[in-house]
């Protein structure tokens, strides 16, 4: 049986296929306005039994594909217990949430924490402020690890934290050392949630942000141990939404 | 359905937002009470309540009003209604539950502030909650500081306000304060309404308040059955209408309610499948028309088995000890009947914990749900201790901190459907 996992996600949705406990299907494309377009042409000429959806379009999926859902923190547990059966704890930042979700020796998710509704310390707000100091993304990450010093960014919301970035650069302040400084707001953010689940045994990064070299770095030598990024970070969501479906945990009830 | 038009009109109520208030609150009704399935018949009275709260009730209280009685409006559990019933007037809460004209409250209120305070103050200056306008006497009461200060900026725009002082602990000062406050608030409605406080009026003022929380907990004590006879949210909505409605009527619609509940428990039927994820609520009032994360939670694959809040168990749990020949042994009764309820505002406030959990143990909760106003310090803050003392225990549990808007309703339903996910394993 060929099981589709898609996440639908605030900025990419994500599409793996699983037979056999084999992927045979990994793609993701760019979210438009429209994420039922943009899951339709993933899905093209792709073949699939069975479909779970997860991630923020989820429930709308449901209804176009009358397929099951799991939320995304499931989702993300069960993809990163596949992936690094010893993960015990996970970091996921996305395009507009960021969660830190613990697991028990089982791999079962025992606790988690959610960021509020503001995109406060998520992608979002990292693609905000690399364009307000008109880095790309690539450029961004790599220009905050080469300054030697960060300025301190005050604000964690978005609006603020731009129009914050804006002053310091008419102050004369240096774009990477600016840069360090979001990288260092986001990551003093996520620990704080980390730290309300509780960080233990392997730790697994995941979301988009996890492609992000700075903010792993800040992360590892703010909580003194390395954590595993998996190879593709974007698509643990619909990796663990496709192996739910594979399971037999589908209840057909949710 | 009779005009009243003419009577929101007299009560100085501004009909257009008032029109548009009643279109939305009926709509939201419809989508998410009438949309139910297997609803009890006994609901029916419910849904007529909600239907006429703001005409044939009204009408109640102008009428009451026109043979002399006296209307008392408030915002809080803290205000006795034994002795509003002893100078036989009417006690009601007030609109407070919806977001409602913020940009008026923003006006005179900052920004950061509790929803609900906000929505009492958006009600008001946008002219459409017509139980304050009833109202001879508002009261305030100084339980936290959001409202405490409020009500400096509310008594200019009520006709009447009256601001009942709390204490903070439970000592035997604390007590003392109560007591003395509560006596101030008898004279107070000795005066408005003309009539004397007797010891008969007051006992029969608390049998009466006694029978509608005893009709509550019966309610209560019924949603222990799995399957759930009753939604939760059918459940919150008599809590919400019990501050609302003629007292006896409603105790009387609520034992009925009961009698057909346990006649379905009987036959083991139920709202949702036997062995659905059952969940207990925690923490700030959910005054009409909040049913924002009731909405969430049973749309989950989840069922609300029970309140630990003011429109709740924690508002109804203790009945008052109406023996005793004088007013004053009553108004000792009634001191200790409300300094029980374990609000936030008192430090420190372990029982309310215990009782959290004694509520889960009571209606075989399998997790707990911690919901705060937004920029409610009192519960916001009890809320990380709440968390990691029923953690502790093994009884999971969730904090949600949210306003009245619809636009975190996404982020919500993620964290109640992974919550639920945790709690069926």
């Amino acid at each position: 049986m060929r099981v589709a996992g898609i996440d639908i996600g605030s900025r990419t949705v994500k599409l793996i296929v699983v037979e056999e406990g084999n992927v045979v299907v990994a793609k993701k494309r760019i979210n438009s306005h429209d994420p039922l377009v943009t899951t339709r042409e993933l899905l093209r000429d792709v073949p699939y039994d069975r479909a779970v959806a997860t991630g923020y379009g989820r429930h709308l999926l449901k209804r176009y594909l009358n397929c099951d859902v799991i939320s995304e923190i499931r989702a993300f547990a069960l993809g990163a217990k596949a992936l690094i059966p010893s993960c015990r704890t996970i970091l996921d930042i996305g395009g507009q949430d960021t969660k830190a979700i613990s697991l028990n020796e089982a791999g079962d998710m025992i606790k988690f924490e959610m960021n509020d509704k503001c995109a406060a310390g998520t992608g979002r707000f990292l693609e905000v402020m690399a364009t307000a100091l008109g880095f790309s993304l690539e450029d961004f990450a790599t220009a905050a690890l080469s300054a030697a010093r960060a300025e301190k960014i005050n604000s964690m919301c978005t609006v603020f934290a731009e129009s914050e970035v804006v002053s310091l650069v008419a102050q004369g302040a240096r774009r990477n050392e600016v840069a360090l400084g979001i990288h260092g707001s986001i990551v003093g953010r996520s620990i704080a949630l980390l730290n309300r689940v509780g960080v233990r045994g392997d730790i697994v990064f995941a979301g988009g942000v996890a492609l992000n070299r700075c903010v792993r770095q800040l992360i590892e030598s703010r909580i003194g141990v390395p954590v595993v990024v998996p190879a593709d970070p974007q698509t643990i969501g619909a990796l663990g939404s496709a192996l739910y479906g594979a399971s037999g945990l589908v209840r057909g009830d949710t | 359905m009779p005009d009243y038009r003419q009577m929101w009109s007299n009560l100085g109520l501004d009909l257009q937002s008032h029109d548009a208030l009643l279109s939305t609150l009926g709509s939201a009704y419809r989508d998410i009470f009438l949309s139910q399935e297997d609803r009890p018949e006994g609901m029916k009275y419910f849904d007529f309540v909600m239907t006429e709260v703001h005409g044939l009730r009204i009408k109640e209280l102008m009428d009451a009003k026109a043979q002399g009685r006296i209307v008392i409006g408030s915002y809080c559990v803290f205000v006795p209604e034994e002795l509003v019933l002893a100078v036989d007037g009417i006690s009601v809460g007030l609109c407070a539950g919806a977001e409602f004209n913020f940009a008026g409250a923003e006006e005179v209120l900052p920004r950061n502030l509790c929803p609900l305070i906000k929505s009492a103050f958006g009600f008001k200056m946008g002219k459409v909650c017509p139980y304050i306008e009833a109202s001879d006497v508002v009261v305030g009461e100084n339980t936290c500081d959001g409202k405490k200060k409020s009500y400096e900026v509310l008594s200019p725009m009520v006709k009447d306000l009256f601001v009942m002082d709390m204490p903070q602990m439970k000592s035997e000062a604390g007590k003392q304060l109560l007591k003395a406050e509560y006596r101030r608030f008898a004279e107070k409605l000795e005066a408005v309404s003309g009539r004397k406080i007797t010891a008969d009026a007051l006992r029969k003022g608390i049998e009466t308040t006694n029978a509608k929380r005893t009709a509550i907990k019966r309610l209560a004590a019924i949603r222990k059955a799995d399957p759930a006879p009753i939604s939760g949210l059918d459940a919150l909505l008599v809590n919400q209408i019990f501050f609302f409605d003629d007292p006896a009527r409603f105790t009387a619609s609520v034992n009925k309610l009961c009698d057909e509940l346990e006649e379905r428990v009987g036959k083991g039927a139920g709202v949702f499948p036997k062995g659905t994820a059952r969940v207990l609520i925690s923490g700030c009032p959910m005054a009409v028309p909040n049913w924002k994360i009731p909405t969430i939670v049973e749309s989950s694959s989840a069922v609300i088995v029970g309140e630990e809040s003011c429109i709740g168990e924690r508002g109804t749990q203790w009945l008052t000890d109406g023996r005793g020949d004088t007013v004053e042994g009553l108004l000792d009764r009634i001191t200790e009947r409300y300094l029980k309820i374990d609000c936030a505002v008192f430090t420190p406030n372990a029982s309310r914990v215990d009782h959290v959990r004694e509520m889960v143990k009571k209606y075989d909760a399998d997790g707990v749900i911690h919901y705060s106003l937004q920029f409610c310090q009192p519960y916001i803050i009890e809320s990380g201790p709440a968390e990691r003392e029923l953690e502790k225990q093994g009884i999971p549990t969730l904090r949600l901190e949210t306003d009245y808007s619809q636009e975190d309703t996404g982020q919500l339903r993620t964290r109640v459907e992974a919550f639920v996910e945790r709690l069926r394993g």
